[in-house]
């Protein structure tokens, strides 16, 4: 391997260093809407290989005898500058596919847990997974034309969250609205480094 | 930016998964040069010397991909082919110096002050 950047000046990055957040929530809460909205590219797909148990594949060897499956992944792309990069990743809807969680959650600066008024419930399971990992997230409600409306401490109550999860309400193909959400992730994830500090 | 087509690696006869496998040849893991490569992690491909008499055209088309940094699921998907298949290869092209790689905010970096506000800034700027 190459040894990287030794030549590089060091005003001018050779390899930008990148960020992710993950916009996670139940099957069609508008999850890759959300990307779209906020990416300065095209919602990009790509496809992870598992076995049909729902593990990853990260073994070729023989795996043409095995019964596979994939599970596409969502994500977007805002380049804050030349040197740092941020993706953001909607996670898969099924629920077999947890793992791919993991994968996506590992190091990355926080969490949408996007929920629909109309399956509150779906968004359960998500909120659980940041909670147990200690990622910082935000809940935000895609308000859906005809969706129930339910008050803020309702919500909060369906979905077993405190207060001190900052909930949203937010329209999920609105960019403003989007980036809103973003902006909430990115200060709830700096108020909780700056409460461990 | 243009997406290449949806299916060249695929073979209508064989089925999806043929190409894919037959071109890195059942190799099974990454080389030790991509052990690290994630989701996320940028690679960028540098003017280098070396004969590429040898590569397959897959690895040629990251080549070019590359000359701008992207990130691994940015290649797979312009690509269209599994990540898993898209890793060995740029594994090959790291080991031979043809593709660099740098990731620093993956783990070892904590996720700190300075970095988040650079994200809070960028995210209100656009
Ligand atoms: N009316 C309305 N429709 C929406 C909104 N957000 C998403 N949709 C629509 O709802 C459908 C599902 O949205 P997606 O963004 O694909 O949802 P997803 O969470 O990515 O879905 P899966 O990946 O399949 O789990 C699409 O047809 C969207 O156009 C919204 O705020 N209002
Ligand atoms: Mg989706």
């Amino acid at each position: 391997m190459v040894s990287v950047q030794s030549d590089q000046r060091s005003d001018e990055p050779l390899v930008p260093s990148s960020v992710k957040i993950v916009i996670a929530g139940g099957f069609g809460v508008g999850k890759t809407t959300m990307v779209g909205a906020v990416s300065e590219i095209t919602p990009l797909r790509t496809e992870e290989l598992l076995t049909e148990a729902g593990e990853e594949i990260d073994d070729l060897a023989g795996v043409e005898g095995k019964n596979t499956t994939t599970v596409a992944l969502d994500f977007g792309r805002i380049t804050i500058n030349p040197e740092l990069v941020l993706y953001l990743f909607g996670t898969p809807g099924q629920d077999r596919f947890w793992f791919m969680w993991d994968e996506l959650s590992v190091g990355s600066i926080g969490a949408v847990v996007l929920v629909d008024t109309r399956r509150l419930e779906a968004g359960f399971g998500a909120v659980d997974f940041f909670e147990r990992r200690h990622i910082p997230f935000v809940v935000a409600v895609n308000c859906f034309e005809g969706s129930h409306s339910y008050t803020t401490d309702e919500m909060r109550q369906a979905l077993d969250v405190s207060d001190t999860v900052p909930l949203v309400l937010c329209d999920a193909r609105d960019r403003e609205s989007c980036k809103a959400v973003l902006v909430r992730v990115i200060e709830h994830a700096m108020n909780k480094l700056d409460v461990m500090a | 930016m243009s997406q290449h087509s949806a299916d060249w690696w695929y073979d209508e006869a064989a089925g999806p998964m043929v190409r894919p496998y037959a071109m890195v040849s059942g190799r099974t893991r990454p080389k030790p040069a991509g052990d690290e490569l994630t989701l996320t992690t940028q690679v960028r491909a540098i003017r280098t010397s070396s004969d590429h008499g040898s590569l397959l055209v897959e690895h040629l088309e990251i080549i070019k991909l590359c000359r701008k940094p992207l990130s691994v699921a940015e290649v797979a998907a312009y690509l269209n082919a599994p990540l898993v298949v898209v890793k060995v290869l740029l594994s090959d092209l790291i080991q031979r110096g043809d593709v660099i790689t740098r990731d620093p905010s993956r783990t070892a970096v904590p996720v700190d002050m300075n970095l988040l506000q650079k994200v809070l800034d960028g995210v209100r700027a656009i």
